[in-house]
């Protein structure tokens, strides 16, 4: 086991050296510099001037240097400088963490919500009227863009229920009640989205599970049909679903980079979105690999647990 | 001579090909709901190809007189707060979004196809290192990195397309992968191999069209999230630029501020992306189930 830890470890800290290649490269093709677009509303720079400019942002160095900084500062915990605020990057992105976790944890508490329940009926009822509307609604749910889906969500409030959610974000310790709903509507517009790959998930596995001989022993003891299904096969069924909500959690932060952007909640997505828009360069290399190592970790995180829910998991060598 | 006649006996289960209308008609009774995924596919093909005869209005053209105007006989589905014919812009978004869907999704599934295929039949350190790579590619979330492209590689068409088709490569080359290692061990790639046929052309010839199947499946599916990205991308005002009219970009504009006044703006646009999505996921999952049936249920 701790063998596995440590090799699991030295994989997950390689491929987040790789992503940082990646990421550095990719931000690096940008057509133009920095400066031309800093200044592209000032309309003309002189040479000396952007020179200079360069110099301070040290962007006049070669690549390689600046990669090899970029990774000190990181591993120093220093996020850098925004080109926009003039301010430490951290010192920005540090309220936007919780608003985004939490977003993120209600989310995934309504995927799983939404997910788990549809996918079990969906199994034992397989192949008829009420498995088709199931699949069909998880699958619609897949369909809808996010910020579409929350788009609508608002509409409908406010035409039908003459009421307009908050335009500004609502902090918990000033009203929890309005917070609560601010941040409910646009995680139950994220949570169905994610919902669809859980059901199909659950579905499948209860369905693989149902045909074990200890299921059909079960039956035989006469056990009820509920006890069989919730005690004894969805136990073991729901194991590769907790794998599906670790991989999940990237498509997650897909879903709320649109969704806080349409809710107006400052968050680490809106934010990350704003900060491409206006090229702060430093900023959006620096929470893109923020968010890579959410994702690793939660991946990393999930692994371990499954060999805590299933002892026949072996971490072998 | 001894031989006169040679009677070819056909065995029923062998029938000499069946037609391909046939085979439709077996897989629409088998599976309807990917049948109506892929007449939802057809009908975004057919928008997209005959976008011209089928608008009512000029997408592009802005009409002062008839600004936020309710879906009436005039405007079909209303105006824009330009004034533009919501209609006429779906018809040619459709367009916009098949393009960009269509060409990522194939530029990306074709890379990672190459890839996965050269790295699942060289097998050893070669594939060990490729799917570390992958590994790095596909941790970032699909968005995020499209996201990230896109504003590096500066508005335009083929730089969305581009930017689109960069998280699809790594999905593509294990799906690939994967159908390669177990096709790799098959005795007519031995024969073939024992036959002196070079490496490249194994694979190339004697492999790769054996991995068709889920090459299609993943194609499908992928297209969804394809046009899905493009949406997003366009509604952040990172997609598409003007004056192409695509989906996502409508609701963008019209979305925070006129919204309330005309909810059609919202309505109309949105719709068309989920249908369009819903189509390719409908038949992305009856092909998966009839082209690759080791696939089935995940």
């Amino acid at each position: 086991m701790k063998t596995y830890v440590a090799q699991r470890l030295v994989i997950a800290l390689l491929t987040l050296l790789g992503m940082s290649v990646v990421i550095f490269a990719l931000l690096r093709l940008a057509p133009g510099d920095i400066v031309d677009i800093l200044f592209s509303t000032a309309g003309y720079v002189s040479p000396s001037e952007k020179q200079a400019i360069m110099k301070e942002l040290g962007i006049d160095r070669p690549y390689w240097v600046q990669y090899v900084d970029w990774i000190r500062q990181m591993l120093t915990g220093d996020l850098g400088k925004s080109y926009r605020y003039d301010q430490p990057a951290w010192q920005i992105i540090r309220p936007l963490v919780p608003v985004t976790l939490e977003l993120a944890a209600l989310s995934t508490l309504f995927a799983v919500l939404i997910g788990v329940p549809t996918g079990v009926i969906s199994a034992v009822r397989q192949d008829t009227t009420l498995d088709y509307v199931l699949r069909l609604f998880s699958l619609a749910g897949l369909s809808m863009p996010a910020f579409w889906l929350a788009m609508v969500i608002i509409l409908c409030l406010v035409t039908w229920l003459a009421w307009i959610p908050p335009l500004s974000y609502v902090s918990p310790f000033e009203d929890l009640k309005l917070h609560a709903v601010q941040f409910l509507l646009p995680a139950l517009a994220v949570g169905y989205r994610s919902s669809a790959l859980i059901m199909r998930i659950t579905r499948s596995s209860l369905l693989e599970v149902m045909r074990e001989d200890y299921i059909r022993t079960a039956w035989a003891k006469g056990q009820t049909g509920r006890v069989v299904i919730w005690r004894h096969a969805l136990k073991n069924a729901l194991l590769p679903v907790v794998t599906v909500i670790g991989i999940e959690f990237a498509f997650l932060i897909g879903g709320l980079v649109v969704t806080e952007t349409v809710f107006n909640l400052p968050g680490v997505a809106r934010f990350l979105v704003q900060a491409i828009l206006w090229r702060d360069y430093p900023i959006v290399q620096n929470l893109v690999m923020f968010i890579a190592v959410v994702v690793i970790l939660s991946n990393l995180l999930v692994d371990m647990l499954y060999g805590v829910l299933d002892p026949r998991v072996r971490y072998g060598g | 001579m001894a031989v006169s006649r040679v009677e070819i006996v056909v065995p029923a289960g062998a029938r000499p090909r069946a037609g391909r209308w046939t085979a439709l008609a077996r897989f629409a009774r088998k599976k309807p709901l990917g049948a109506a995924g892929g007449v939802l596919i057809l009908v975004m093909l057919v928008t997209a190809i005959f976008a011209e005869i089928l608008q009512t209005h000029d997408p592009i053209a802005t009409d002062a007189a008839a600004t936020l105007a309710s879906p009436s006989a005039d405007h079909w589905l209303g105006t824009d707060h330009l004034g533009r014919d919501i209609y006429s812009r779906i018809v040619h978004g459709a367009r916009v979004s098949l393009i960009v869907g269509v060409a990522s999704t194939l530029l990306g599934s074709v890379l990672g196809g190459i890839i996965g295929l050269l790295s699942g039949y060289a097998g050893g350190n070669t594939d060990l290192i490729t799917q570390r790579i992958l590994d790095i590619l596909q941790g970032l979330p699909l968005l995020v990195l499209a996201l990230v492209m896109s504003a590096a590689l500066g508005p335009a068409v083929h730089n969305v397309i581009i930017a689109i088709s960069i998280p699809i490569i790594p999905r593509a080359a294990r799906v690939i992968r994967s159908s390669v290692l177990s096709i790799r061990e098959m005795q007519y790639v031995e024969a073939a191999r024992s036959l002196g046929v070079r490496h490249l052309r194994i694979a190339f010839r004697h492999i790769l069209p054996n991995t068709m199947g889920p090459f299609i499946v993943l194609c499908t599916a992928q297209l969804g999230s394809a046009i899905l990205v493009e949406a997003t991308l366009s509604f952040l005002g990172l997609g598409v630029p003007e004056p192409y009219p695509s989906w996502g970009r409508m609701l963008s504009v019209s979305a925070a501020e006129y919204a309330q006044k005309a909810p059609h703006l919202v309505l109309f646009p949105g719709l068309a992306i989920s249908l369009a999505v819903f189509g390719s996921n409908l038949l992305g999952d009856a092909l998966r189930d009839t082209l690759d049936p080791r696939l089935r249920g995940s």
